[in-house]
């Protein structure tokens, strides 16, 4: 398949990995932003191609593990309430709230439908005026632009019984979280591709210039990663520390302005609490006060209360690259997809549902190199 | 827990995990699985059951082997490209009869069917199904109707049993895979799941993906007749080859290794996959078998295979390990790396971005 099979080709993969070898002669971490990445990583088994001082380390980039717990408690509070239809990307449907997720609330009643695109519950509204539908916006840059026109169109279109529970965070601020904090260990970034496809990539210059850190905006497979990596340690070998492009094909430097001014036309920057890291200032969007009449939390008079995480779920720590997933002594254990303590045990970008789905090392050593038939 | 007198009357699912019913306990994956282990294996616990095939096999006082299944159909929509409700309702219990090795003879066709189904909506459902059974070549040939409150079904549900006849010494059951095996499926993976997804969802392709929905009994006939070691069959339904895979090794205590590359996948239904975050390993299918084959009899059974008309695609997919841990599936990736092909875990769902 075009764009895809070139990007999964053994022999190219192969000799990026050579490559890489050739080059590194010290030990780097290097992080990846975006749970997609982790997972091709994961999935593909791309660190296996890699020199053993080389070391891939698993950013924040799951929008679904960082939300928080009390946002998960609000959506299901307004899922449960009559005449309401909450819509939700499939992934938030199985992330633990204080008490129970979105899932279990479906199954006791409450209206939560899945739904590929936020435009989409502007249909179910106007299909049910006698309701009101609630989209659960989450997630990074990417998806700002589908969500920001939801509710552009809302408005246009004089939908009334459509709102939006937001929690939508922004990538540069908590890579700045992640090199400033006393335990960083990360010397070079692959950036989120699709993050940079919206935004661009100049708001990292100052970070790399700042932090003398590399970023290279890199893509999804597995020679894109391959070739990001590369680009990165050369960069790290050679002392450079500069914003460069692996993922061209998709990614300009001043990224979608037409997505862009959407974006700036509904949100605006505000602070967010990020789940297991904390309130980090300037890191998300939320509804300008223009926009305010689709706050479901405004309409549904929702008010901050107290949530708790488990105390045992090491997330925090997983989500900046201090911790992997299977150094976790819940991993496999106490904590499965079936009865996850965290998100990232059961979002398809959290790395411990990767570890766990393609590896699972800690609780069953995985029989790696098997011959095939 | 074999014995009726150890059966507990307190529910064996912990309330705790699970107070309610999830629709995830009915994807196939490993929820259903717990549901099938925990609470139906006990319940009702006898050797036919135990063996955990697509049906049961029992012997008769006059010697004659007879394979039983049954299989509930609750498909939206009802008409789908390729096929409709009843139709693989025909199929999916044809098939279930063929992965036992069993000849079908006769199916049953139970219908709940909701207040308000227009009633030419059901007869061409029922026109379907009767096209299905004179093609696979079996008979309905006992049923029942129930009609209940709209609101109450989705339209229609329909359940399928039937009765097959098993005609050679093969014992082809998860309990006869050995190590060095070869496993063979019969085409293409994916499409249904993903025919059905397209319709509900509204994606347009290039062209329409129809699901592979067809009977197999013709196919795994030809196989039987031509003298092939099949060592075990099993229809790639809800959950897919990787959920195929991860109960057989289970109940086998083999390791399976499978290579991602000799998967036959078509385009169409790999972009549908990108596009919504699914596996296709996972992806349910409802005309495809894998086969575990002893190694000396794979090529000719590929051979075999690829000249029926439903085994055009067939292809080698990889072995039952020689070592390796027991009740693991492993598969190797494009890029030539191994990883963990795990059993789903509840139904897969769409990704953010």
């Amino acid at each position: 398949m075009k764009y895809l099979d070139e990007y999964r080709d053994a022999t190219t993969a192969r000799q990026y990995a050579q490559a890489i070898a050739r080059v590194t002669t010290r030990p780097w971490t290097i992080m990846e932003i975006c749970g997609g990445q982790t997972h091709a990583i994961v999935k593909f088994g791309i660190d296996e191609l890699l020199p053993g001082t080389l070391t891939l380390v698993h950013g924040p980039g799951c929008p679904v593990c960082v939300t928080p717990v009390d946002l998960i408690d609000k959506a299901i509070d307004i899922a449960g309430r009559p005449d309401t239809i909450l819509c939700s990307f499939g992934d938030m449907l199985r992330v633990p709230g204080t008490a129970k997720d979105l899932l279990s609330a479906k199954a006791v009643g409450a209206d939560v439908r899945i739904v590929y695109s936020p435009v989409d519950c502007l249909k179910i509204a106007r299909d049910n005026p006698a309701k009101q539908v609630v989209f659960f916006a989450v997630g990074f840059e990417t998806t700002a632009p589908a969500n920001a026109m939801a509710v552009y169109a809302a408005r246009q279109q004089g939908i009334a019984n459509f709102s939006m529970l937001v929690s939508h965070v922004l990538v540069p601020p908590a890579m700045q979280a992640i090199l400033s904090s006393p335990h960083n260990q990360v010397q070079g970034f692959l950036a989120a591709g699709h993050v940079c496809a919206v935004m661009g990539y100049t708001e990292y210059e100052p970070i790399a210039r700042r932090y003398h850190t590399p970023i290279v905006v890199t893509g999804f497979e597995p020679v894109d990663i391959l070739q990001g990596v590369y680009m990165c340690v050369r960069q790290l070998e050679e002392g450079r520390a500069e914003v460069e492009n692996q993922y061209s094909r998709v990614v300009r430097r001043e990224g979608n302005p037409q997505a862009q001014k959407l974006i700036h036309e509904v949100f605006e920057v505000s602070p967010r609490v990020w789940r297991g890291i904390g309130e980090i200032p300037n890191s998300g969007y939320a509804l300008r006060p223009a926009y305010a009449d689709f706050d479901a939390e405004r309409r549904f008079h929702l008010t901050a209360r107290a949530a708790e995480e488990s105390s045992e779920c090491i997330a925090g720590l997983v989500l900046q690259g201090v911790k992997k997933p299977d150094q976790c002594p819940a991993f496999g254990t106490r904590c499965t997809p079936e009865r996850p303590l965290g998100a990232p045990m059961v979002s398809s970008e959290g790395a411990c549902a990767a570890y766990y789905n393609y590896r699972r090392t800690a609780a069953e050593p995985a029989p790696l190199r098997q011959s095939g038939g | 827990m074999d014995t009726p007198s150890d059966f507990t009357l307190s529910c064996p699912i912990p309330i705790s995990d699970y107070p309610t019913v999830l629709l995830a306990h009915g994807g196939g994956g490993k929820l259903s699985h717990m549901l099938i282990e925990r609470m139906m294996l006990p319940a009702f616990g006898n050797p036919a059951l135990d063996a955990r095939h697509d049906g049961a096999v029992f012997t008769l006082d006059g010697g004659a082997r007879l394979a039983f299944t049954t299989d509930s159909y609750v498909i939206h929509p009802l008409f789908f490209p390729g096929g409709d409700i009843g139709s693989l309702a025909v199929h999916g219990t044809v098939n279930d009869l063929s992965m036992c090795g069993a000849r079908p003879l006769y199916l049953s066709a139970g219908f709940i069917i909701e207040e308000g189904l227009p009633m030419e909506t059901l007869w061409q459902i029922v026109r379907s199904m009767q096209q299905a059974a004179q093609r696979a070549g079996v008979q309905i040939v006992t049923g029942d109707t129930k009609v209940v409150d709209r609101g109450k079904a989705d339209g229609l549900f329909i359940n399928t049993a039937g009765v097959g006849v098993i005609e050679h010494a093969l014992r082809i059951a998860p309990q006869s895979v050995r190590p060095g095996d070869v496993l063979l499926v019969n085409g293409d993976l994916g499409r249904h799941g993903m025919a059905i997804m397209a319709v509900r969802e509204g994606l347009e392709f290039e062209s329409a993906i129809e699901s592979d929905s067809a009977p197999l009994n013709g196919l795994v006939q030809e196989l039987i007749g031509a003298g092939i070691a099949i060592h075990c069959l099993r229809d790639l339904t809800r959950g897919g080859l990787a959920s195929a895979l991860n109960e057989i090794a289970d109940v086998a205590q083999v390791s399976i290794a499978i290579e991602e590359s000799r998967i036959p996948v078509r385009d169409d239904v790999r972009a549908a996959c990108e596009i919504l975050g699914f596996d296709p390993l996972y992806v349910a299918n409802e005309g495809r078998l894998v086969a575990f084959i002893a190694p000396q009899d794979a090529d000719r059974a590929l051979e075999i295979a690829r000249a029926h008309p439903l085994g055009q695609g067939a292809a080698r997919i990889g072995t039952v390990g020689e070592g390796g841990r027991a009740g693991i599936v492993t598969l190797r990736s494009r890029i030539g790396a191994a990883r963990i092909v795990d059993m789903m875990s509840g139904e897969q769902l769409p990704r953010i971005c």
